[in-house]
């Protein structure tokens, strides 16, 4: 209808206007770090050389420092999260579940900048303790090498592994209500323990329990200030877990401001470039695993008020 | 807190609409008093009977001078309430980066800037040297209450990561009865761009042909070995916190922190540990022959009791900036930091400038335009 | 059967164990943060500007109302684009550009929250030549759009068909229909998913430290650089001062209780919300 027009543009601007800040956002990143595409190409994913005398810049360790420490994290982080979510949906009695997520969640609700002052202040001597008391025999292993600092790769999987459980938790949450109850029924019926009827409803669930994962993956890729407070801003390419090491996201906090020269800069917008593509492809995925998942499994609630059809 | 759409569902119903109307509303109205209330305006009113307009003005750069500056600026605002100096330590290296850019008002570093940096801002600036400094090697050693002494060769082997313990010969060599224990020395440097990080490997390149050749002096380096830590504090911070670790500060974030520091041997061999005397003893030697545009590095300055790791600092202006009201009431400062001011450069461990320095700056202020 | 049995007790077993692995370090963190913010915690915080470097005293009055100063700015830009783009994902559900719209969101969403503030200082820092408020507030205006956006576009499809149907059978137009009858219902739940994208944002640090900067003096103006908790007590933090060791973890309790204040609110709403949706 004409008179509809009018609005449907009116608000279609307002979501135009949020397709073009995406948009914006990668053409941005994209211009302003043209100098070291162009000096570096592709060779900048694998030079492990950040160099700003020499003007030199690869960004291998801070893709590595990032990788490393996202996966160690989620390798923590996700049995728990998924505990969590098998606990607080099958196990736990009725008048615990609120609270239980309630509390969960409020992980996720704590700033960032908390995290890294809890970590500088309690968590980094802690884990300086756990090294110093380290056996020898251990120390001399790729995995354990270093100087005690506290501040290191460890440190910054601890902090990353807890800021990621809510958000694995609370989704593979959802996914596990998403599973039919006659599917849990059914397993029961047939005389299947706690362990098998809910190992069941993982596997049925687990396309939306990996998309899970992968949501918790893309916060720990991005996550900046509690990694950059802990993890030692270091470039280089270390196993070690108590090696200080850097991340994409740290570099760009504490060299952002002050790369002096054009190219230095360029680079430094290049790796933002970088990390806002992996985030971008580790998202798109999680959601389309997700969505798939809830709209596969009928039992989810329908929120199917279909509003009325769209061709005014 | 997770949103619903973060978790993949959309599940709500119209009912409980109600329901949350009561708890928005008083979210809103608590966000709602929050802002509206939340404006004391005893700053501002304390700035109005002064007369002239007030200014504001921001600057950013080098964490070196900051404990100063941050005294100066709040001193001078006590004097002059309309003036408010905005300063930032985010590093010399932000400050070259932020005034090319002409983000902030005036910069600040430690370095002097190069020929091209001066080449890609788009006017002349100004140098100048508002106090001397000086880094000291920082350490955490405890248990260890006789002063270390340093050579430059060593503090540059020890930063090349090619001395890796406390009880390496080359270290006892130099400090005769010290029991050093045979831990890992953990290196702590600069993670952002530093003037405290250039003045160091300016030192270093002097001393040793491997650093300059391998590392070489800038804000930011390629380090071969070590931790970072952000700005001055951080790597105070760091080394306060990390038993076995040695970095290197200005001599203010050592002597407010209470953190152990070294002599170190200078040009003519004697062993020297930073002071207000052996900086200003350094500077001596240079403000004889100080170059018309300041930049001029004094580390490894012979003389006798000079401390070798020492600086001038600098304040960054434009010559011609397009606020004159700015440019002005920076003049009328920096006029004031180089004569009262200097007063409160040896209560914070920093050396005052030699009176020719002065002499000459002062002259050279009439560059700045101020209308 | 033993041995499944066995097994099944490890596997509730660990479950349980996992819920109590993560409450672990919510109790150490909040206890730190209330042990130790509490000491600094004074009448003197709330009402006094930081003193120079390495002098005791001072408080964070600057950066509280800068907080303040900056979240609003971030909710006056992204209220409006949030709430009229999610209307138009809900009424125009099916549709191509609604789809590209979610997307867009739920990428934006993603979107690590110091690149957003790499992007503003490109867009609103460099051309201006100047930090200020304004940028910061553009940054966080940013992260909270795809918050709104999404949420407003649950909260109006939940809103019965019957209703606008209603509306446009009495020859509403569709305007007509979507504000005097399908938000105004919709309303509270909305304002609810801007206090969540509140509470998000007012405890964010990176996207703040190229925009709005920092400010050692008391500053309303829009158009300079403004404190804030989250940079202050960053700055704080990695400090080697004591004291202002005690004044960031101060800081750090009044973020989080501003968060938890929100959480709650939001928390309220969601248990009457599942009361509904599990059957």
């Amino acid at each position: 209808m004409r008179k509809d027009l009018g609005f449907r543009l009116g608000t279609g601007v307002f979501g135009l206007f949020l397709i073009l800040i995406v948009a914006a956002i990668g053409f941005e990143l994209t211009r302003q770090s043209m100098l070291s595409i162009q000096k570096f190409g592709l060779a900048f994913w694998t030079n492990a050389t950040w160099d700003p005398v020499a003007g030199e810049f690869g960004a291998l360790p801070f893709i590595w420092g990032t990788l490393y420490s996202s996966v160690l994290a989620l390798l923590i982080a996700t049995p728990i999260a998924i505990g969590i979510a098998v606990f607080i949906t099958e196990l736990c009695p009725q008048v615990l579940r609120q609270p239980l997520v309630f509390l969960t969640e409020l992980l996720a609700a704590i700033p960032s900048i908390v995290y890294g002052l809890w970590g500088i202040f309690v968590l980094v001597p802690i884990v300086r303790a756990l090294q110093v008391a380290l056996p020898d025999a251990l120390r001399g292993l790729p995995l354990f090498s270093g100087p005690p600092l506290g501040v290191g790769m460890l440190s910054a999987t601890l902090i990353l592994a807890v800021m990621v459980v809510p958000f694995t938790s609370s989704v593979a949450r959802e996914v596990l209500k998403s599973v039919p109850v006659a599917q849990r029924e059914a397993a029961y019926a047939l005389g299947a323990t706690r362990f098998e009827a809910i190992s069941a409803a993982l596997f049925y669930a687990r396309t939306g329990i990996v998309g899970a994962v992968m949501l918790g993956f893309g916060r720990a890729l991005g996550e900046t200030m509690a990694v950059t407070m802990v993890i030692g801003n270091n470039p280089q390419v270390s196993a070690s877990l108590f090696a200080p090491q850097y991340t994409m996201a740290a570099v760009l906090a504490n060299e952002f401001t002050e790369a002096a020269d054009e190219l230095y800069l360029h680079a430094l917008i290049e790796i933002g470039l970088v990390l806002f593509i992996i985030t971008l492809i580790v998202n798109s995925l999680s959601r389309v695993l997700i969505w798939s998942m809830s709209r596969s499994a009928k039992a989810v609630p329908s929120t199917a008020v279909q509003p009325v059809a769209a061709e005014a | 807190m997770l949103t619903n759409f973060e978790k993949g569902v959309h599940p709500m119903n119209r009912s409980m609409f109600r329901a949350i109307a009561g708890a928005a509303v008083v979210a809103s109205a608590a966000l709602a008093t929050a802002c509206g209330g939340g404006q004391p305006a005893g700053e501002q009113k304390a700035a109005a009977p002064v007369a002239g307009a007030p200014v504001q003005i921001n600057g950013a750069g080098a964490t070196f001078p900051y404990p100063l500056y941050s005294k100066w600026f709040d001193e001078y605002h006590k004097k002059n309430a309309q003036v408010q100096i905005n300063y930032q330590s985010i590093g010399s290296g932000g400050g070259i980066r932020q005034i090319t850019n002409e983000t902030v008002f005036f910069g600040a570093t430690d370095g002097p800037m190069t020929e091209e940096q001066l080449k890609a801002a788009p006017g002349a600036i100004l140098h100048l040297p508002t106090v001397l400094g000086a880094d000291v090697p920082v350490y955490n050693l405890p248990g260890i209450n006789a002063e270390l002494k340093f050579t430059g060769p060593l503090l540059a082997d020890i930063f090349l990561g090619k001395i890796k313990k406390w009880n390496d010969p080359a270290i006892a060599k130099v400090n005769a009865g010290a029991t050093l224990p045979a831990t890992d020395i953990t290196v702590v440097h600069r993670s952002d761009g530093s003037g405290t990080t250039y003045i160091w490997a300016d030192f270093l390149s002097k001393v040793s042909p491997e650093w300059k050749d391998k590392v070489g002096v800038n804000t930011s380096l390629n380090w071969p070995a070590g931790v970072g830590g952000k700005g001055n504090e951080g790597v105070a911070g760091l080394v306060s916190q990390t038993p076995g670790s040695i970095g290197y500060v200005e001599l203010i974030y050592a002597l407010q922190n209470k953190i152990a520091f070294g002599a170190v041997q200078n040009a003519n061999g004697e062993f020297v540990k930073a002071s207000t005397e052996s900086v200003t003893a350094a500077a001596a030697a240079a403000a004889a022959n100080m170059p018309a545009d300041f930049r001029v590095s004094i580390t490894n300055a012979a003389g006798p009791g000079a401390y070798p790791i020492s600086s001038f600092t600098w304040l960054l202006l434009y010559e011609d900036a397009k606020d004159k009201a700015q440019s002005k009431a920076m003049v009328d400062f920096v006029k004031w930091a180089l004569t009262d001011g200097q007063a409160f450069a040896a209560q914070l461990g920093y050396a005052p400038l030699p009176a020719d320095v002065v002499k000459q700056e002062m002259a050279a202020l009439e560059r700045v335009k101020t209308q | 059967m033993l041995r499944r049995k066995l097994v099944s007790s490890l596997f509730v077993g660990f479950c349980g164990a996992a819920v109590i692995l993560a409450l672990i370090p919510l109790a150490m963190i909040l206890f730190f943060v209330v042990s130790q913010g509490i000491r600094a915690l004074n009448v003197d915080f709330f009402t006094h500007m930081p003193t120079p470097v390495g002098e005791p005293g001072g408080g964070m009055a600057n950066s509280i109302v800068g907080t303040l100063i900056l979240t609003a700015l971030g909710s006056l830009m992204a209220i409006p684009i949030g709430v009229l783009s999610g209307v138009y994902m809900s009424e125009y559900a099916g549709t191509r550009f609604a789809s590209a719209i979610r997307f867009a969101a739920d990428t934006l969403n993603g979107v690590p929250s110091i690149v957003i503030g790499v992007f503003t200082y490109g867009i609103a820092v460099l051309p201006f030549k100047q930090f200020s408020a304004l940028a910061g507030g553009i940054a966080l205006g940013i992260m909270m759009i795809p918050i709104i956006a999404r949420t407003t576009e649950e909260l109006l499809l939940l809103v019965p068909g019957t209703m606008r149907e209603g509306a446009l059978a009495l020859g509403a137009t569709r305007a007509r229909a979507v504000f005097t009858v399908v938000l105004p219902a919709a309303a509270p739940g909305i304002v609810t998913g801007i206090v969540l994208a509140l509470a998000r944002i007012a405890g964010e640090t990176a996207p703040l430290l190229f925009t709005s900067f920092n400010n050692r003096f008391f500053s309303t103006n829009v158009t300079q650089p403004i404190s804030s908790l989250t940079v202050q007590v960053f700055t704080y933090a990695i400090s080697p001062y004591e004291d202002w060791h005690r004044q960031a973890w101060a800081g750090a309790l009044v973020l989080v209780g501003i968060v938890f204040v929100c959480s709650l609110l939001a928390r309220f709403a969601t248990r009457k919300m599942s009361g509904f949706t599990r059957s």
